[in-house]
């Protein structure tokens, strides 16, 4: 726990009235998006600004105590969740758009600015911003540019560290750094940029961001093709890629996936189907029909039992709704729901589905999986009850296996939600010595004191799991920790 | 632990909602599946008004399930913030419309408050008011003598013109009261109306107790309506309240007693559907039967009771309306209420009959899901919170240019006509029924 001498500090910087530490809030803020997961952080603090976080970071390195970053808590690899001895930095109330650069295609942002509502914001203005996690709704650009989140455009478009040109950033030293700027191109010392990118709270809390957007397609199409096997969605990725067609989406169900969505949605789909790609082309409205056409045919040829492709937007939305509602589908079924996002090379897409079926039975538990077939971004997604430990036992057994098997391929273990707590302990065991050393290296040099949100993605030192235990009380909790693995993951 | 093992057993349960674990500590009487449903995604957050409102996780669905869960395995007892939060919640139900795994946050929260109540020690006075208020219809019938000899003798305008003055908590609450009807609408109408043209069949219709009060002449347009399109209309006199407001504040042992009048009611009319022009009085009656699952006597027949309830508005979509000649000469727009679109999933239905009315002059509402924050009582108990939500659906309202504001909910009607009002904005705020019924007019 922090002192009360650390919490009276805190309400000092913060004001009395953002600073929290009820039971009630605590309990509040020891989730996020993640299943199994969770811990109660000592305080939430919310600042109101960027020197409040920077005394925060500095008080933090005196008093030794971890600061854990948060936005929305959507996260699915357990990156916001506290670690003992923790204060919670909400950021969600900073969700302005500073300013939106017509002339350069640029906006600048805070980082609790919801994703979904700024792409509204920019399409109004016939501007993109591609990246669109599943929980665009209610995920911060904050926590996507830490996560360096994906989504479904992904293939064509690229990810979020792909529109960011720069930001402000206040490090674990409470310093704080401004980095890039409007240039398209620029090339001034190390791309630290990208180090920071994707660091999940461990290097650094965004404070301002500057995204990069592009014109808003013309228009698009919808296909959707159904097919015995996911042997022949796979060609038909590959068939479209070696035609160099470049669809906006390459989506696909497998067949657990589209029993679950029939049962739920009653679309009308037939339960014997073996796999459905999603196909949506855009850009200028000739180009979109000539590609539409190509695909319908490569779909065909690949051995699709049967293809539709959407006459107008309402049609596409209809065609889309089966991937749209693949997710909410299988969580209905059990109470727990374990989204992983192991991801392969495309060329090993059917490979990979076909172990992970195996690998459920084989552990006698259920995973549906659907995904993004285009950039081979599968999302295993195990159904379980989180008060049966056995089946939770197997469950982690199998997913194991899975990751195992898909950096065999020459895949990684997390295509988009990031390392976090859930897969910390696969970093270690399947990546390259030399690689963990620099990241280790990495994060000793820029928080040496290790506060900034300790323990997520790598452990550093035993010194960065908070202060060693001393006193009986401290030592008899660890105990009972270590005797509760679901509630440590040190 | 004394926990169901599927469903909530709400208040029939009560033995199960005081029970206590060898700790001592009480027990939500919510089942643990239930909750344990919930993967706390937080796609909820992006449409809860409470949450918007403090921008803090306990105020939100996520928030507040794990709250209860922490209460259900004894983590802590229920504390002033826990029974706050519960509270504070509007019970819009919107979550459950964005809630990918189909949490039924609605009766999560109803146990909640219920489990709250049912052990909450000392004189319940909002309880015992609500129970002798809707229990009959004397009680209704006297505090709206009361407030119409108020409106009528100018008094009303005192009281505003002082809130202004002295914005104290009382003063402008009195800013809420919408204009009330001269009569109510079941004591002008007869117990049997005749279709008005060729005859389809017999609907009952409930009248209400707020919509009765407030918005009499909805329901005269809702029988109106009716018989235009050839429905034989029952208005049982007999009918009592549907026992929303007593379910809702967590006195389920009241709701029952005046369902099962109700079932006994409607039934002797003989009608095929029982059309109900309020949100949330369809909505409760529609689970009638869930509320008497446990009444030997009576289950059968409220799950019989429960399919023919239907909306207003999702009845004459279904069994076909006439198409007024005219359309609506100035702009219009539709505000869904809560237990429309949310609870009862009825939306696409209204939204085309008003579109419809509309033709050009139809405008899109954004948010127009958003609560209004009337729920209820809510707007009473939580003037200050509610007064924001009502600024932003103003502002929306606004935005959209519409002049006429329709919806299905008396509560929407009361909120949405006060606060134009105390804005001087010149909207027109009618329920679906009024707007349907004022085009039909104009072809007389």
């Amino acid at each position: 726990m922090i002192t009360d001498g650390v919490k009276k500090k805190l309400r000092e910087i913060f004001g009395k009235s953002n600073y929290l530490d009820s039971t009630e809030d605590r309990i509040a803020y020891s989730y996020d998006g993640t299943a199994l997961l969770s811990s109660m952080p000592d305080a939430i603090v919310i600042p109101s600004s960027v020197e409040h976080i920077s005394r925060l970071m500095k008080l933090a390195n005196d008093a030794k105590f971890a600061v854990i970053p948060r936005g929305s808590g959507s996260g699915l690899s357990g990156g916001s969740i506290p670690s003992e001895n923790s204060v919670v930095l909400l950021m969600s109330r900073w969700d302005k758009v500073i300013e939106l650069d017509r002339n350069n295609l640029t906006a600048w942002v805070e980082p609790g600015a919801i994703t979904g509502k700024f792409q509204t914001l920019v399409e109004s203005h016939g501007l993109f911003y591609p990246p669109d996690p599943g929980s665009s709704q209610i995920c911060t650009l904050g926590g996507n540019v830490a996560e360096n989140a994906g989504g479904l455009r992904g293939l064509k478009y690229g990810v979020t560290k792909n529109y960011v040109l720069g930001f402000e950033v206040v490090l674990a030293s409470g310093e704080v750094m401004r980095i890039g700027g409007k240039n398209m191109k620029d090339v001034a010392g190390y791309n630290l940029k990208d180090v920071l990118i994707g660091s999940e709270g461990t290097l650094g809390i965004f404070t301002k961001i500057l995204l990069k957007l592009i014109p808003l397609p013309q228009t698009g199409r919808t296909l959707l093709a159904f097919y015995d096997s996911i042997a022949g969605a796979a060609e038909t990725v590959s068939a479209i890629t070696a035609a160099r067609i470049m669809p906006a989406m390459l989506e696909f169900l497998d067949n657990a996936t589209i029993r679950a969505v029939e049962d739920f949605a009653h679309l009308g789909l037939d339960k014997e189907t073996g796999a459905i790609l999603l196909v949506e082309v855009d850009g200028p409205r000739s180009a979109v029909e000539e590609d539409a056409s190509a695909i319908e045919a490569i779909c065909v040829k690949s051995g699709a039992k049967s293809v539709r492709l959407a006459n107008d937007e309402a049609e596409g939305t209809k065609l889309k709704s089966a991937r749209k509602s693949a997710f909410s589908a299988l969580a209905r079924i059990r109470p727990t729901t374990i989204l992983e996002d192991a991801t392969v090379p495309r060329s090993e897409l059917a490979t990979m589905v076909d172990f992970i079926n195996v690998t459920a039975k084989k552990h006698d538990i259920e995973i549906g999986t659907f995904g993004h077939a285009g950039d081979g971004n599968l999302h295993p997604t195990g159904l379980t009850n989180e008060r049966d430990h056995a089946e939770i036992a197997r469950i982690e057994s199998a997913f194991e296996e899975i990751f195992r098997k898909a950096v065999d391929l020459g895949g990684t273990i997390t295509g988009e939600h990031g390392v976090g707590l859930a897969k910390k302990k696969f970093m270690e065991s399947l990546y390259d010595t030399p690689f963990i050393k620099m990241m280790k290296k990495t994060k000793e040099m820029l928080d040496p004191n290790c506060v900034l949100n300790p323990g997520k993605i790598i452990s550093v030192a035993p010194r960065c799991e908070g202060a060693l235990p001393k006193s009986r009380e401290q030592i008899e909790k660890l105990t009972s920790q270590m005797e509760n693995p679901s509630e440590a993951y040190f | 632990m004394n926990l169901q093992d599927s469903k909530i057993k709400s208040v029939s349960n009560r033995e199960a909602a005081k029970s206590t674990a060898p700790d001592g500590r009480f027990h939500l009487a919510i089942s643990e599946e239930l909750i344990t449903q919930c993967m706390h995604c937080g796609l909820c957050l992006s449409v809860c008004p409470t949450y918007a409102l403090t921008g803090l996780e306990r105020s939100s669905p996520r928030g507040r399930i794990r709250l209860m869960k922490s209460v259900m395995d004894g983590t802590i007892p229920v504390t002033g913030t826990f029974e706050y939060e519960m509270n504070f919640c509007l019970d819009c139900q919107a979550c459950q419309t964005a809630c990918p795994a189909g949490v039924k946050y609605g009766e999560l929260v109803e146990a909640a408050r219920e489990y709250i109540q049912v052990n909450k020690k000392g004189f319940k006075l909002k309880r015992l008011l609500l129970k002798n208020f809707f229990m009959g219809r004397s009680g209704l019938r006297a505090v709206a003598t009361v407030l119409r000899f108020y409106q009528k003798i100018g008094l009303e305008k005192v009281v505003i013109f002082l809130s202004r003055i002295v914005p104290i908590g009382i003063l402008k609450r009195a800013r809420l009261l919408p204009q009330l009807s001269d009569k109510f609408a079941i004591d002008v109408l007869p117990e049997m109306v005749e279709p008005k043209s060729a005859e389809r069949g017999k609907v009952a219709v409930l009248t209400g107790c707020v919509m009765d009060a407030m918005f009499a002449e909805a329901n005269l347009d809702t029988v109106d309506v009716l018989r235009e399109n050839g429905w034989r209309v029952a208005v049982p006199h007999e009918q009592v309240c549907c026992g929303s407001v007593n379910g809702h504040a967590g006195d389920n042992e009241t709701a029952r007693t005046l369902a099962m009048k109700n079932i006994e009611v409607f039934e002797n009319t003989g009608a095929q559907y029982y059309v109900v022009n309020s949100a949330g009085c369809s909505a409760f009656m529609k689970e009638y039967d869930k509320l008497l699952a446990d009444n030997p006597e009576y289950s059968e027949r409220a799950k019989r009771f429960s399919t023919r309830v239907k909306e207003f508005s999702e009845f004459i979509h279904e069994t076909g309306y006439r198409k007024p000649k005219a359309k609506f000469g100035s702009t219009v727009t539709y505000h869904e209420a809560c237990h429309l679109v949310h609870t009862q999933k009825i939306s696409a239905q209204p939204r085309e009959i008003v579109k419809d009315l509309a033709g050009d002059n139809y405008r899109e509402l954004n948010e127009a899901t958003w609560c209004c924050g009337s729920a209820g009582i809510y707007n009473v108990v939580h003037y200050d919170e509610a007064a924001k939500l009502l600024d932003r659906k103003l502002d929306n309202i606004n935005k959209c240019g519409a002049h006429t504001v329709i919806t299905g909910n008396p509560g929407c009607l009361a909120q949405i006509a006060a606060g134009a009002k105390n804005d001087g904005m010149d909207m027109d705020v009618i329920h679906l029924a009024t707007a349907l019924n004022r085009l039909y007019k104009t072809e007389k």
